[in-house]
């Protein structure tokens, strides 16, 4: 714990904020069912977490999450137009 | 060179002096011409700045943080509503320790809608971080421009500052102002020296998550930092006067004080009315004075607690209300002298709201109220709603 004395004039840190691991919040887990998939990606774009990647869209690889940052907010489940996207309780796994 | 002006000109030009690097405002009626004269200056070139033109006063606020997050100087201007909305904005720029400053045209909140001159906007601005002065005139307005950027880009201080103006009274009344030359501005005012900015080739993170065991530290800072602008406030006008003859009494403007037996205490284009009283009223041989609250925050309660202790009664007249309770000075001067030995009355005059006019004769009748108490030791009431039409109002308050 810092005294007044020794911090900063208002809060500012150095750390990039790829090192805070979003992902330890998540209840709900988004799993993709591949079959279902028909390669839209746009739960590649309204993921507010750009958690999802997509290698390429021309070959129509699947989109693949990154867990360490997705929140588990549960909006590309939502958008998808096929239902390709289940959340699953993180306990249940 | 001395010119015809309006106070919102005199902010202009003040703001043309003070050289910022970017400046961001939003019109609003009866600020809207300190917008159109700054874009004037942009478009002939007598002003070299980034005029950032946004949607909202809210926006405003956040381009001056943002570019005063980058170490430059930066300006913006509004009124009322305009103020309201920017509200939210405010406390970052304080939080973040930028010395964002701004011209605040004081202007009624509706509804009732209005746009004539009354105290709350700035009022309901009290615990955001920021420095207020209050000026009486548009000469002080332009002053306390060049003064108030000195204060807040003080390493000690690093606050952002408002200087509020009356509506009307100061925004478009013309008035003979002595505009400072540029290289004494200039000599008085070096470039904005940031202690911490944004660089794109370090990238930083500001503004960010504390846990509770550091944000009490942060706020004192902020604190000790206000605590600092009192003797800034003082040292800058008494170097503001040698360079440029002018002073306006640092933290709380006196006007024959000195002997005074029942002083009138309060902000804004009045002071100039009671000003006038007070002089008439000791050419009756009556001691009377004006203390005119120039600086709200800080608040002034030391100067506050010294004059009360060589008077024998202190009437406050405020163009706010602070529903609920009383006049927001009222409330405040009560504060500062509770844990003092001093006890003299004080009383409340709530007066001019939404640009109701104040004349001589109102402030000759609450002159003469105040005697009796101040003779008496006595006070009738606390808190008066002067001139407020309940059916029977006497002639001396229509
Ligand atoms: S939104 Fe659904 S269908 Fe579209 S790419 Fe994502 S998972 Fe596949
Ligand atoms: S659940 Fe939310 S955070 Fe996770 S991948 Fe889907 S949209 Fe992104």
């Amino acid at each position: 714990m810092k005294t007044y004395q020794e911090i900063t004039i208002t809060p500012i840190n150095n750390v990039d904020s790829r090192a805070v691991k979003t992902g330890a919040w998540r209840t709900w887990r988004p799993v993709l069912i591949p079959e279902k998939c028909i390669h839209c990606y746009k739960c590649w774009k309204v993921c507010p977490d750009v958690a999802i990647s997509v290698e390429s869209p021309e070959e129509k690889s699947l989109p693949v999450w990154d867990y360490d940052y997705c929140k588990g907010c549960g909006l590309c489940a939502f958008e998808c137009p096929k239902d390709a996207i289940e959340m699953q309780r993180e306990v249940d796994q | 060179m001395r010119k015809v002006v309006t106070g919102n000109m005199a902010a202009a030009i003040g703001a043309k002096l003070c050289k910022p690097d970017v400046i961001s405002a939003y019109p609003i009626t009866p600020q809207t011409t300190i917008v159109e004269y700054i874009a004037d200056f942009v478009a002939d070139g007598s002003l070299k700045t980034q005029y950032v033109k946004v949607e909202s006063e809210h926006s405003a606020m956040a381009a001056c943080i943002s570019a005063s997050n980058l170490g430059v100087r930066t300006f913006t201007a509004t009124s009322s509503h305009g103020l309201l909305l920017m509200h939210e904005m405010l406390g970052w720029a304080s939080g973040a320790r930028l010395p964002v400053v701004m011209v605040n045209v004081n202007r009624a909140i509706g509804p009732p809608w209005s746009v004539w001159v009354d105290h709350l906007d700035a009022i309901m601005q009290r615990d955001t971080g920021w420095i207020h002065i209050f000026a009486e005139n548009n000469q002080e307005v332009l002053d306390s421009m060049i003064m108030m950027y000195k204060i807040c880009e003080d390493h000690d201080v690093l606050l952002p500052g408002m200087i509020h103006e009356d509506a009307f009274y100061l925004s478009h009344t013309s008035e003979p102002v002595d505009i400072p030359d540029q290289s004494k501005v200039d000599e008085f005012l070096p470039k904005y020296k940031a202690l911490v900015k944004m660089d794109l080739d370090n990238p930083l993170g500001f503004g960010s998550l504390v846990m509770p065991d550091n944000y009490m530290e942060f706020r004192y800072k902020i604190a000790l930092a206000m605590d600092n602008v009192r003797e800034k406030i003082i040292e800058v006008d008494a170097d503001f006067k040698r360079l440029f003859g002018r002073s306006y009494g640092g933290m709380l403007d006196l006007y024959r004080c000195e002997d005074a037996e029942y002083v009138l205490l309060g902000a804004g284009t009045t002071a100039s009315t009671v000003r006038e009283v007070v002089d008439e009223l000791r050419e009756q041989g009556k001691k009377v004075g004006l203390a005119r609250l120039r600086v709200f925050r800080p608040f002034p309660y030391e100067e506050i607690r010294k004059l009360a202790r060589s008077v024998k009664a202190i009437g406050v007249f405020e163009r706010a209300f602070a529903f609920g309770y009383m006049g927001p000075f009222m409330a405040e001067i009560g504060g500062a002298l509770y844990n003092t030995d001093i006890r003299i009355p004080i009383k409340d005059y709530i007066i001019g709201l939404g640009g109701r006019d104040v004349r001589t004769k109102h402030i000759h009748a609450i002159f003469n109220d105040l005697e009796k108490i101040a003779n008496s030791g006595k006070l009738d009431k606390e808190l008066k709603w002067f001139g407020l039409n309940d059916g029977n109002r006497p002639e001396e308050e229509m």
